[in-house]
Protein backbone atom coordinates (compact mmCIF):
# COMPACT_ATOMS: atom_id res chain seq x y z
CA UNK A 1 0.00 0.00 0.00
CA UNK A 2 1.59 2.99 -0.88
CA UNK A 3 0.77 6.06 1.10
CA UNK A 4 0.51 9.78 0.47
CA UNK A 5 3.54 11.71 0.01
CA UNK A 6 3.54 15.17 2.29
CA UNK A 7 2.68 16.98 -0.76
CA UNK A 8 -0.86 14.80 -1.78
CA UNK A 9 -1.72 15.21 2.24
CA UNK A 10 -1.45 19.18 2.21
CA UNK A 11 -3.17 19.46 -1.21
CA UNK A 12 -6.14 17.07 1.03
CA UNK A 13 -5.89 19.05 3.45
CA UNK A 14 -7.10 22.20 1.54
CA UNK A 15 -10.26 19.91 -0.04
CA UNK A 16 -10.97 19.22 3.99
CA UNK A 17 -10.79 23.14 4.26
CA UNK A 18 -13.18 24.21 1.60
CA UNK A 19 -15.24 21.32 2.92
CA UNK A 20 -14.97 22.36 6.25
CA UNK A 21 -16.30 26.38 4.61
CA UNK A 22 -19.18 24.38 2.91
CA UNK A 23 -21.70 26.09 5.28
CA UNK A 24 -20.93 29.37 4.15
CA UNK A 25 -21.36 28.78 0.52
CA UNK A 26 -23.58 25.77 -0.03
CA UNK A 27 -27.21 24.81 0.98
CA UNK A 28 -28.33 22.80 4.43
CA UNK A 29 -28.85 19.61 2.16
CA UNK A 30 -25.27 19.65 0.22
CA UNK A 31 -24.12 19.74 4.06
CA UNK A 32 -26.18 16.38 4.84
CA UNK A 33 -25.23 14.91 1.83
CA UNK A 34 -21.45 15.47 2.57
CA UNK A 35 -22.07 14.08 5.54
CA UNK A 36 -23.38 11.22 4.35
CA UNK A 37 -19.90 11.69 2.23
CA UNK A 38 -18.00 11.46 5.11
CA UNK A 39 -19.56 8.68 7.02
CA UNK A 40 -19.18 6.47 4.30
CA UNK A 41 -15.51 7.55 4.01
CA UNK A 42 -14.88 6.78 7.42
CA UNK A 43 -16.40 3.57 6.94
CA UNK A 44 -14.44 2.23 4.02
CA UNK A 45 -10.91 3.78 5.18
CA UNK A 46 -11.76 1.60 8.60
CA UNK A 47 -12.37 -1.33 5.83
CA UNK A 48 -8.94 -0.31 4.37
CA UNK A 49 -6.86 -1.15 6.88
CA UNK A 50 -8.17 -5.28 6.59
CA UNK A 51 -8.17 -5.48 2.27
CA UNK A 52 -5.32 -2.70 1.59
CA UNK A 53 -3.36 -3.24 4.75
CA UNK A 54 -3.61 -6.97 5.47
CA UNK A 55 -5.35 -8.41 2.25
CA UNK A 56 -8.06 -9.35 4.69
CA UNK A 57 -11.49 -9.30 2.60
CA UNK A 58 -14.46 -9.07 5.28
CA UNK A 59 -18.17 -8.82 4.75
CA UNK A 60 -18.77 -8.98 8.74
CA UNK A 61 -17.19 -5.43 8.13
CA UNK A 62 -20.95 -3.47 8.58
CA UNK A 63 -21.83 -5.48 11.54
CA UNK A 64 -19.25 -3.68 13.52
CA UNK A 65 -21.01 -0.53 12.14
CA UNK A 66 -24.20 -1.01 12.82
CA UNK A 67 -22.69 -2.03 16.42
CA UNK A 68 -21.37 1.19 16.58
CA UNK A 69 -25.01 3.06 15.11
CA UNK A 70 -27.37 1.29 17.89
CA UNK A 71 -24.45 2.13 20.60
CA UNK A 72 -26.36 5.74 20.72
CA UNK A 73 -29.50 4.15 21.30
CA UNK A 74 -28.61 1.89 23.70
CA UNK A 75 -26.37 3.78 25.82
CA UNK A 76 -29.45 6.39 25.87
CA UNK A 77 -31.63 3.50 27.01
CA UNK A 78 -28.99 2.36 29.63
CA UNK A 79 -28.64 5.81 31.07
CA UNK A 80 -32.22 6.96 30.71
CA UNK A 81 -31.51 10.19 28.84
CA UNK A 82 -29.10 11.31 25.70
CA UNK A 83 -25.73 10.99 27.17
CA UNK A 84 -22.37 12.88 26.50
CA UNK A 85 -21.54 12.65 22.64
CA UNK A 86 -18.30 11.03 24.10
CA UNK A 87 -20.07 8.52 25.65
CA UNK A 88 -21.90 7.09 22.96
CA UNK A 89 -18.55 7.52 20.83
CA UNK A 90 -16.55 5.72 23.01
CA UNK A 91 -19.26 3.20 23.90
CA UNK A 92 -19.58 2.38 20.43
CA UNK A 93 -15.86 1.72 19.64
CA UNK A 94 -15.49 -0.23 22.41
CA UNK A 95 -19.00 -2.54 21.57
CA UNK A 96 -17.69 -2.93 17.72
CA UNK A 97 -14.13 -3.61 18.61
CA UNK A 98 -15.08 -6.39 21.03
CA UNK A 99 -17.16 -7.47 18.43
CA UNK A 100 -14.54 -7.51 16.06
CA UNK A 101 -11.86 -9.21 18.57
CA UNK A 102 -14.60 -12.03 19.09
CA UNK A 103 -15.24 -12.63 15.70
CA UNK A 104 -11.80 -12.49 14.41
CA UNK A 105 -10.34 -15.17 17.06
CA UNK A 106 -12.81 -17.28 15.12
CA UNK A 107 -13.24 -16.42 12.17
CA UNK A 108 -9.01 -16.05 11.37
CA UNK A 109 -8.65 -19.51 11.94
CA UNK A 110 -9.48 -19.77 8.41
CA UNK A 111 -8.41 -18.40 4.87
CA UNK A 112 -9.47 -17.17 1.86
CA UNK A 113 -12.41 -17.98 0.88
CA UNK A 114 -13.44 -19.55 4.10
CA UNK A 115 -12.70 -16.70 5.59
CA UNK A 116 -15.02 -14.85 3.65
CA UNK A 117 -17.71 -16.82 4.47
CA UNK A 118 -17.21 -17.36 8.22
CA UNK A 119 -17.34 -13.70 8.24
CA UNK A 120 -20.28 -13.39 5.90
CA UNK A 121 -22.49 -16.29 8.24
CA UNK A 122 -20.89 -13.96 11.81
CA UNK A 123 -22.08 -10.59 9.92
CA UNK A 124 -25.73 -12.21 9.57
CA UNK A 125 -25.40 -13.44 13.07
CA UNK A 126 -25.28 -9.68 14.30
CA UNK A 127 -27.95 -8.87 11.33
CA UNK A 128 -30.44 -10.78 12.24
CA UNK A 129 -30.20 -10.10 16.42
CA UNK A 130 -31.24 -6.46 16.07
CA UNK A 131 -33.58 -7.31 13.11
CA UNK A 132 -35.45 -10.07 14.97
CA UNK A 133 -35.61 -8.91 18.36
CA UNK A 134 -36.76 -6.10 20.22
CA UNK A 135 -33.73 -5.10 21.06
CA UNK A 136 -32.79 -2.32 19.17
CA UNK A 137 -36.57 -1.67 17.61
CA UNK A 138 -37.08 -4.81 15.31
CA UNK A 139 -36.66 -4.74 11.59
CA UNK A 140 -38.26 -1.00 11.51
CA UNK A 141 -35.92 0.22 13.09
CA UNK A 142 -35.90 3.25 15.30
CA UNK A 143 -35.37 6.49 15.10
CA UNK A 144 -32.93 7.87 18.08
CA UNK A 145 -32.08 10.96 20.17
CA UNK A 146 -29.05 12.37 19.17
CA UNK A 147 -26.17 12.93 22.43
CA UNK A 148 -25.42 15.94 24.13
CA UNK A 149 -22.76 17.99 21.93
CA UNK A 150 -20.67 18.79 25.35
CA UNK A 151 -19.46 17.10 28.45
CA UNK A 152 -20.90 17.43 31.97
CA UNK A 153 -22.03 21.45 32.31
CA UNK A 154 -19.96 22.36 29.33
CA UNK A 155 -22.71 21.62 26.31
CA UNK A 156 -23.07 23.27 23.39
CA UNK A 157 -26.74 23.98 22.09
CA UNK A 158 -27.07 23.04 18.50
CA UNK A 159 -30.11 24.85 16.63
CA UNK A 160 -31.90 22.70 14.45
CA UNK A 161 -30.46 25.36 11.33
CA UNK A 162 -27.06 24.97 12.37
CA UNK A 163 -26.97 21.61 12.61
CA UNK A 164 -25.82 20.21 9.27
CA UNK A 165 -23.19 22.20 9.66
CA UNK A 166 -21.99 21.06 13.64
CA UNK A 167 -22.48 17.80 12.38
CA UNK A 168 -20.31 17.92 9.07
CA UNK A 169 -17.57 19.30 10.75
CA UNK A 170 -17.39 16.92 13.14
CA UNK A 171 -17.39 14.29 10.84
CA UNK A 172 -14.75 15.95 9.04
CA UNK A 173 -13.03 16.26 12.15
CA UNK A 174 -12.98 12.42 12.94
CA UNK A 175 -12.03 11.22 9.76
CA UNK A 176 -8.78 13.86 9.21
CA UNK A 177 -7.97 12.03 12.40
CA UNK A 178 -8.98 8.45 11.53
CA UNK A 179 -6.68 9.22 8.65
CA UNK A 180 -4.01 10.79 9.78
CA UNK A 181 -4.01 7.74 12.81
CA UNK A 182 -4.22 5.50 10.26
CA UNK A 183 -1.43 6.88 8.07
CA UNK A 184 1.17 6.44 10.85
CA UNK A 185 0.10 3.31 11.88
CA UNK A 186 0.96 2.04 8.45
CA UNK A 187 4.44 3.39 9.11
CA UNK A 188 5.29 1.55 11.98
CA UNK A 189 6.38 -2.30 12.74
CA UNK A 190 2.81 -3.21 13.41
CA UNK A 191 1.64 -1.42 9.89
CA UNK A 192 4.58 -3.03 7.61
CA UNK A 193 4.19 -6.71 9.12
CA UNK A 194 0.20 -6.26 7.49
CA UNK A 195 1.60 -5.22 4.63
CA UNK A 196 4.10 -8.41 4.66
CA UNK A 197 1.16 -10.60 5.71
CA UNK A 198 -0.58 -9.21 2.11
CA UNK A 199 2.26 -10.08 0.59
CA UNK A 200 3.01 -13.12 1.74
CA UNK A 201 1.52 -14.34 4.82
CA UNK A 202 3.46 -17.83 4.69
CA UNK A 203 7.21 -16.06 4.61
CA UNK A 204 6.37 -14.17 7.18
CA UNK A 205 4.85 -16.62 9.55
CA UNK A 206 8.65 -18.90 8.69
CA UNK A 207 10.40 -15.55 9.69
CA UNK A 208 8.70 -15.60 13.32
CA UNK A 209 5.75 -13.32 12.54
CA UNK A 210 2.80 -13.96 14.76
CA UNK A 211 0.51 -14.00 11.80
CA UNK A 212 -3.05 -14.79 13.45
CA UNK A 213 -2.43 -12.11 16.49
CA UNK A 214 -0.99 -9.12 13.87
CA UNK A 215 -4.17 -10.08 11.44
CA UNK A 216 -6.44 -10.38 14.48
CA UNK A 217 -5.36 -6.68 16.08
CA UNK A 218 -5.72 -5.39 12.86
CA UNK A 219 -9.21 -7.04 12.59
CA UNK A 220 -10.24 -5.14 16.11
CA UNK A 221 -9.03 -2.08 15.36
CA UNK A 222 -10.65 -1.85 12.25
CA UNK A 223 -13.96 -3.00 14.09
CA UNK A 224 -13.30 -0.21 16.08
CA UNK A 225 -13.24 2.16 13.46
CA UNK A 226 -16.17 0.64 11.64
CA UNK A 227 -17.85 1.37 14.86
CA UNK A 228 -16.84 5.08 15.01
CA UNK A 229 -18.34 5.59 11.65
CA UNK A 230 -21.51 3.59 12.72
CA UNK A 231 -21.82 5.99 15.18
CA UNK A 232 -21.45 8.77 13.29
CA UNK A 233 -24.24 7.65 10.81
CA UNK A 234 -26.35 7.10 13.47
CA UNK A 235 -26.03 10.87 15.40
CA UNK A 236 -26.20 12.18 11.84
CA UNK A 237 -29.10 10.87 10.50
CA UNK A 238 -31.06 10.30 13.91
CA UNK A 239 -32.05 6.82 12.90
CA UNK A 240 -30.97 3.21 12.91
CA UNK A 241 -31.82 0.30 11.44
CA UNK A 242 -30.66 -3.57 10.99
CA UNK A 243 -29.89 -2.60 7.09
CA UNK A 244 -26.71 -0.78 8.79
CA UNK A 245 -25.25 -4.34 9.73
CA UNK A 246 -26.19 -6.30 6.68
CA UNK A 247 -23.96 -7.77 4.02
CA UNK A 248 -25.07 -5.32 1.69
CA UNK A 249 -23.25 -2.43 3.48
CA UNK A 250 -20.25 -4.37 4.06
CA UNK A 251 -20.63 -4.93 0.15
CA UNK A 252 -20.93 -1.23 -0.53
CA UNK A 253 -17.74 -0.28 1.46
CA UNK A 254 -16.01 -3.31 -0.56
CA UNK A 255 -16.92 -1.46 -3.80
CA UNK A 256 -16.30 1.80 -2.47
CA UNK A 257 -12.56 0.63 -1.55
CA UNK A 258 -12.33 -1.15 -5.20
CA UNK A 259 -13.48 2.14 -6.94
CA UNK A 260 -11.11 4.11 -5.16
CA UNK A 261 -7.74 1.30 -4.91
CA UNK A 262 -6.76 -0.86 -3.22
CA UNK A 263 -3.26 0.42 -3.23
CA UNK A 264 -3.62 3.49 -1.34
CA UNK A 265 -5.04 4.48 2.04
CA UNK A 266 -6.94 7.45 1.04
CA UNK A 267 -8.13 5.64 -2.32
CA UNK A 268 -11.75 4.33 0.04
CA UNK A 269 -12.15 8.26 0.96
CA UNK A 270 -12.08 9.28 -2.94
CA UNK A 271 -14.11 6.24 -3.69
CA UNK A 272 -16.83 7.06 -0.65
CA UNK A 273 -17.23 10.44 -2.01
CA UNK A 274 -17.30 8.97 -5.60
CA UNK A 275 -19.92 6.42 -4.72
CA UNK A 276 -21.96 8.41 -3.00
CA UNK A 277 -22.02 11.30 -5.51
CA UNK A 278 -22.60 8.77 -8.42
CA UNK A 279 -25.87 7.79 -5.66
CA UNK A 280 -27.17 10.92 -5.55
CA UNK A 281 -26.46 11.63 -9.62
CA UNK A 282 -28.30 8.62 -10.69
CA UNK A 283 -31.19 8.87 -8.23
CA UNK A 284 -32.19 12.42 -9.80
CA UNK A 285 -31.93 10.54 -13.24
CA UNK A 286 -33.50 7.24 -12.90
CA UNK A 287 -35.60 4.89 -10.35
CA UNK A 288 -33.27 2.63 -11.51
CA UNK A 289 -30.18 3.89 -9.65
CA UNK A 290 -28.97 0.50 -8.96
CA UNK A 291 -28.69 -0.56 -12.35
CA UNK A 292 -26.67 2.95 -12.97
CA UNK A 293 -24.55 2.76 -10.13
CA UNK A 294 -23.18 -0.99 -11.08
CA UNK A 295 -22.56 0.08 -14.98
CA UNK A 296 -20.30 3.10 -13.41
CA UNK A 297 -18.57 1.06 -11.17
CA UNK A 298 -17.92 -1.36 -13.63
CA UNK A 299 -16.43 0.57 -16.45
CA UNK A 300 -14.34 2.42 -13.66
CA UNK A 301 -13.08 -0.98 -12.14
CA UNK A 302 -12.17 -2.26 -15.61
CA UNK A 303 -10.65 0.92 -16.94
CA UNK A 304 -8.60 1.89 -13.94
CA UNK A 305 -7.73 -0.97 -12.28
CA UNK A 306 -6.40 0.89 -9.40
CA UNK A 307 -8.83 3.12 -9.12
CA UNK A 308 -9.42 6.43 -8.53
CA UNK A 309 -6.57 6.40 -7.06
CA UNK A 310 -4.50 5.45 -9.90
CA UNK A 311 -5.53 8.34 -11.91
CA UNK A 312 -2.95 10.80 -10.85
CA UNK A 313 0.06 7.78 -11.48
CA UNK A 314 0.17 6.17 -14.75
CA UNK B 1 30.87 -28.64 17.56
CA UNK B 2 28.06 -27.78 19.87
CA UNK B 3 24.79 -29.75 19.38
CA UNK B 4 22.16 -27.41 18.67
CA UNK B 5 19.38 -29.27 17.28
CA UNK B 6 18.40 -32.68 17.33
CA UNK B 7 15.62 -34.78 16.05
CA UNK B 8 14.75 -38.36 17.33
CA UNK B 9 13.05 -40.82 15.48
CA UNK B 10 11.06 -38.81 13.42
CA UNK B 11 7.91 -40.13 11.38
CA UNK B 12 5.31 -38.40 9.22
CA UNK B 13 2.75 -39.62 7.00
CA UNK B 14 0.29 -38.50 4.57
CA UNK B 15 -2.49 -41.30 3.64
CA UNK B 16 -0.24 -44.22 2.95
CA UNK B 17 2.72 -43.10 2.29
CA UNK B 18 5.30 -42.82 4.65
CA UNK B 19 6.67 -39.63 3.77
CA UNK B 20 9.51 -39.50 6.62
CA UNK B 21 9.79 -42.47 8.62
CA UNK B 22 12.01 -43.05 11.64
CA UNK B 23 14.53 -40.35 10.88
CA UNK B 24 17.03 -39.26 13.50
CA UNK B 25 19.55 -36.24 12.50
CA UNK B 26 21.86 -34.32 14.87
CA UNK B 27 22.59 -30.57 13.69
CA UNK B 28 25.62 -28.96 15.53
CA UNK B 29 26.75 -25.44 15.09
CA UNK B 30 29.91 -25.19 12.88
CA UNK B 31 29.54 -27.99 10.68
CA UNK B 32 27.29 -28.67 7.20
CA UNK B 33 25.08 -31.61 7.30
CA UNK B 34 23.64 -32.39 3.77
CA UNK B 35 20.64 -34.79 3.02
CA UNK B 36 20.31 -36.36 -0.75
CA UNK B 37 18.53 -38.77 -2.24
CA UNK B 38 16.41 -39.37 -5.23
CA UNK B 39 13.25 -37.39 -5.86
CA UNK B 40 10.24 -38.28 -2.75
CA UNK B 41 12.90 -39.53 -0.35
CA UNK B 42 11.05 -37.78 2.33
CA UNK B 43 13.82 -34.32 2.02
CA UNK B 44 11.69 -31.35 1.65
CA UNK B 45 9.13 -33.25 4.36
CA UNK B 46 12.23 -33.40 7.05
CA UNK B 47 12.95 -30.05 6.31
CA UNK B 48 9.05 -29.00 6.81
CA UNK B 49 9.18 -31.16 9.76
CA UNK B 50 11.99 -29.77 11.63
CA UNK B 51 10.67 -26.17 10.48
CA UNK B 52 7.54 -26.45 12.06
CA UNK B 53 6.01 -26.36 8.64
CA UNK B 54 4.47 -29.85 9.46
CA UNK B 55 3.93 -31.48 13.19
CA UNK B 56 5.26 -34.94 13.15
CA UNK B 57 3.27 -37.96 13.54
CA UNK B 58 6.09 -39.43 16.36
CA UNK B 59 9.48 -38.49 17.58
CA UNK B 60 10.67 -35.53 18.80
CA UNK B 61 12.49 -32.23 18.18
CA UNK B 62 14.79 -30.73 20.36
CA UNK B 63 16.67 -27.04 20.28
CA UNK B 64 19.13 -26.75 22.78
CA UNK B 65 17.90 -29.65 24.82
CA UNK B 66 14.07 -28.03 24.83
CA UNK B 67 11.41 -30.10 23.36
CA UNK B 68 10.07 -28.08 20.78
CA UNK B 69 7.82 -30.62 18.74
CA UNK B 70 5.10 -29.46 17.64
CA UNK B 71 6.11 -25.71 17.98
CA UNK B 72 4.17 -23.86 14.66
CA UNK B 73 6.81 -22.37 12.22
CA UNK B 74 6.77 -18.63 13.69
CA UNK B 75 8.08 -19.89 17.06
CA UNK B 76 10.17 -21.97 15.68
CA UNK B 77 12.09 -18.95 13.73
CA UNK B 78 12.08 -17.38 17.22
CA UNK B 79 13.66 -20.36 19.06
CA UNK B 80 16.64 -20.32 16.18
CA UNK B 81 15.48 -22.37 13.09
CA UNK B 82 15.88 -20.34 9.94
CA UNK B 83 15.11 -21.92 6.52
CA UNK B 84 14.59 -21.20 2.88
CA UNK B 85 12.61 -22.58 0.59
CA UNK B 86 12.96 -24.78 -2.76
CA UNK B 87 10.61 -22.80 -4.65
CA UNK B 88 11.58 -19.08 -4.33
CA UNK B 89 9.03 -17.51 -1.23
CA UNK B 90 9.07 -13.97 -1.02
CA UNK B 91 7.57 -10.47 -0.60
CA UNK B 92 7.83 -10.14 -4.10
CA UNK B 93 6.55 -7.05 -4.87
CA UNK B 94 8.48 -5.16 -1.90
CA UNK B 95 11.84 -4.17 -2.06
CA UNK B 96 14.81 -6.52 -1.51
CA UNK B 97 15.48 -4.71 1.86
CA UNK B 98 12.40 -4.28 2.77
CA UNK B 99 12.05 -8.15 2.60
CA UNK B 100 15.08 -8.90 5.00
CA UNK B 101 13.78 -6.21 7.49
CA UNK B 102 10.71 -7.58 7.91
CA UNK B 103 12.05 -11.18 8.31
CA UNK B 104 14.29 -9.72 10.98
CA UNK B 105 11.85 -7.66 12.56
CA UNK B 106 9.69 -10.18 14.35
CA UNK B 107 13.05 -12.25 15.91
CA UNK B 108 14.71 -8.43 16.87
CA UNK B 109 12.00 -6.13 18.18
CA UNK B 110 9.88 -7.63 20.97
CA UNK B 111 5.74 -6.80 20.60
CA UNK B 112 5.55 -4.07 22.69
CA UNK B 113 7.83 -2.05 20.19
CA UNK B 114 5.54 -2.93 17.43
CA UNK B 115 4.07 0.90 17.56
CA UNK B 116 7.16 2.75 16.42
CA UNK B 117 7.84 3.72 13.33
CA UNK B 118 9.82 1.28 11.49
CA UNK B 119 12.27 3.81 10.15
CA UNK B 120 13.28 4.64 13.79
CA UNK B 121 13.72 1.12 14.73
CA UNK B 122 17.47 0.61 14.12
CA UNK B 123 18.12 -3.25 14.84
CA UNK B 124 16.23 -5.18 11.68
CA UNK B 125 17.77 -2.72 9.61
CA UNK B 126 21.08 -3.21 10.59
CA UNK B 127 20.60 -6.83 10.56
CA UNK B 128 18.86 -6.73 7.40
CA UNK B 129 22.06 -5.21 5.89
CA UNK B 130 24.25 -7.36 7.29
CA UNK B 131 22.23 -10.24 5.97
CA UNK B 132 22.40 -8.83 2.35
CA UNK B 133 26.26 -7.75 2.84
CA UNK B 134 26.70 -11.70 4.10
CA UNK B 135 24.93 -13.02 0.68
CA UNK B 136 26.42 -10.57 -1.90
CA UNK B 137 22.82 -8.30 -2.89
CA UNK B 138 23.46 -5.53 -0.95
CA UNK B 139 23.97 -3.58 -4.06
CA UNK B 140 20.29 -4.72 -5.01
CA UNK B 141 18.72 -3.69 -2.07
CA UNK B 142 16.55 -1.17 -3.11
CA UNK B 143 15.52 -3.18 -6.18
CA UNK B 144 11.84 -4.39 -5.92
CA UNK B 145 12.49 -8.44 -5.23
CA UNK B 146 10.22 -9.26 -8.50
CA UNK B 147 12.45 -7.78 -10.61
CA UNK B 148 15.37 -9.84 -9.19
CA UNK B 149 17.26 -12.85 -11.53
CA UNK B 150 16.56 -16.07 -10.78
CA UNK B 151 19.92 -16.41 -8.73
CA UNK B 152 19.53 -13.44 -6.92
CA UNK B 153 15.97 -14.64 -5.96
CA UNK B 154 18.02 -17.80 -4.44
CA UNK B 155 20.03 -15.67 -2.45
CA UNK B 156 17.56 -13.65 -1.43
CA UNK B 157 16.08 -16.88 0.17
CA UNK B 158 18.71 -17.45 2.15
CA UNK B 159 19.18 -13.80 3.13
CA UNK B 160 15.56 -14.41 4.88
CA UNK B 161 17.04 -17.30 6.64
CA UNK B 162 19.59 -15.63 7.88
CA UNK B 163 18.14 -12.22 9.45
CA UNK B 164 16.20 -14.12 11.75
CA UNK B 165 19.33 -14.28 13.45
CA UNK B 166 19.11 -18.17 13.48
CA UNK B 167 21.53 -20.96 14.98
CA UNK B 168 20.57 -23.50 12.56
CA UNK B 169 20.05 -22.56 9.07
CA UNK B 170 17.93 -25.16 7.06
CA UNK B 171 18.15 -24.47 3.04
CA UNK B 172 16.14 -26.61 0.98
CA UNK B 173 17.69 -26.92 -2.77
CA UNK B 174 19.24 -23.28 -2.34
CA UNK B 175 21.26 -24.33 -6.01
CA UNK B 176 17.99 -25.28 -7.52
CA UNK B 177 18.26 -23.80 -11.54
CA UNK B 178 21.48 -21.57 -10.45
CA UNK B 179 24.49 -21.49 -13.47
CA UNK B 180 27.60 -22.80 -12.98
CA UNK B 181 29.55 -19.59 -12.20
CA UNK B 182 26.41 -19.04 -9.61
CA UNK B 183 27.08 -22.17 -8.24
CA UNK B 184 30.21 -21.81 -6.93
CA UNK B 185 29.81 -18.96 -5.59
CA UNK B 186 26.99 -20.28 -3.37
CA UNK B 187 29.24 -22.99 -2.26
CA UNK B 188 31.78 -20.90 -0.89
CA UNK B 189 28.96 -18.66 0.84
CA UNK B 190 27.58 -22.19 2.16
CA UNK B 191 30.90 -22.93 3.44
CA UNK B 192 30.70 -19.63 5.13
CA UNK B 193 27.89 -19.96 6.68
CA UNK B 194 28.61 -23.20 8.23
CA UNK B 195 31.17 -21.54 10.33
CA UNK B 196 28.98 -19.92 13.00
CA UNK B 197 25.75 -21.87 12.07
CA UNK B 198 24.40 -25.70 11.97
CA UNK B 199 23.68 -25.93 8.38
CA UNK B 200 21.18 -28.84 6.67
CA UNK B 201 21.62 -28.46 3.52
CA UNK B 202 19.37 -30.17 0.76
CA UNK B 203 20.71 -30.77 -2.40
CA UNK B 204 21.30 -32.72 -5.65
CA UNK B 205 24.40 -31.11 -7.18
CA UNK B 206 26.62 -34.12 -6.04
CA UNK B 207 29.69 -31.96 -6.62
CA UNK B 208 29.01 -29.41 -4.21
CA UNK B 209 27.39 -31.94 -1.74
CA UNK B 210 30.71 -33.36 -1.67
CA UNK B 211 32.80 -30.46 -1.63
CA UNK B 212 30.47 -28.65 1.56
CA UNK B 213 29.62 -31.20 3.88
CA UNK B 214 31.04 -32.13 6.36
CA UNK B 215 28.95 -35.25 6.92
CA UNK B 216 26.23 -36.46 4.77
CA UNK B 217 22.42 -38.66 4.99
CA UNK B 218 21.34 -40.75 2.56
CA UNK B 219 17.51 -40.99 2.75
CA UNK B 220 15.67 -43.80 0.34
CA UNK B 221 11.70 -43.57 1.00
CA UNK B 222 11.20 -42.10 3.82
CA UNK B 223 14.47 -43.60 5.49
CA UNK B 224 17.85 -43.06 6.74
CA UNK B 225 19.60 -45.47 4.05
CA UNK B 226 23.34 -44.44 5.36
CA UNK B 227 25.50 -41.56 6.85
CA UNK B 228 28.98 -40.60 7.09
CA UNK B 229 31.83 -38.59 5.77
CA UNK B 230 31.29 -37.48 2.08
CA UNK B 231 34.22 -39.98 0.88
CA UNK B 232 32.77 -42.74 2.90
CA UNK B 233 29.18 -41.88 1.37
CA UNK B 234 30.74 -41.67 -2.21
CA UNK B 235 32.32 -44.98 -1.87
CA UNK B 236 29.16 -47.11 -0.49
CA UNK B 237 28.18 -49.78 -2.48
CA UNK B 238 24.70 -49.55 -0.99
CA UNK B 239 23.83 -45.95 -1.70
CA UNK B 240 25.72 -46.45 -5.13
CA UNK B 241 22.42 -48.76 -6.07
CA UNK B 242 20.06 -46.99 -4.19
CA UNK B 243 20.49 -43.46 -5.88
CA UNK B 244 23.89 -42.65 -7.06
CA UNK B 245 24.00 -45.39 -9.88
CA UNK B 246 21.07 -43.87 -11.57
CA UNK B 247 21.96 -40.68 -11.33
CA UNK B 248 26.21 -39.65 -11.65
Amino acid sequence: MVLASLRLNLFFLMLAGLLAAAPLYAQPYYLELASTALVAAMFALSLQLLVGGAGLVSLAHAAFFGLGAYAVPLMTRFLGAPPSILVTLTAAGMLAGGAALGVGALALRTRGFFFLMSTLAFGQLFYFVFHDSPLGGGSDGLFIQRPVFGVGSLVFQVSRADRPAVLLALNLGLLALMYAGLHALMRTLFGRALLGIKANEHRMAATGHDVRALKLAAFALAGLLAGVAGHMAAVTDAFVNPDLLGWHRSASALLMVLLGGIGTLYGPILGAFAFTALAEASQSITERQGLVEGVVVLAVVLALPRGLAGLGRR
Amino acid sequence: MTLVLEAVRLSRRFGGVRAVSDVSLALHRGTLHAVIGPNGAGKSTLVNLLSGELAPDAGSILVDGIDVTGWANWRLARAGIGRSFQRTNVMAGMTVLENVRLAAQAVLVPGRRLLRPAAREAAPLRAARAALLRVGLEEVADLVAATLSHGQQRLLEIALALAVQPRVLLLDEPLAGMGAEESERLAALLRDLARDHAVLLIEHDMDVVFSVADSVTVMVDGRVLERGAPDWIRDSVAVRDAYLGHDV
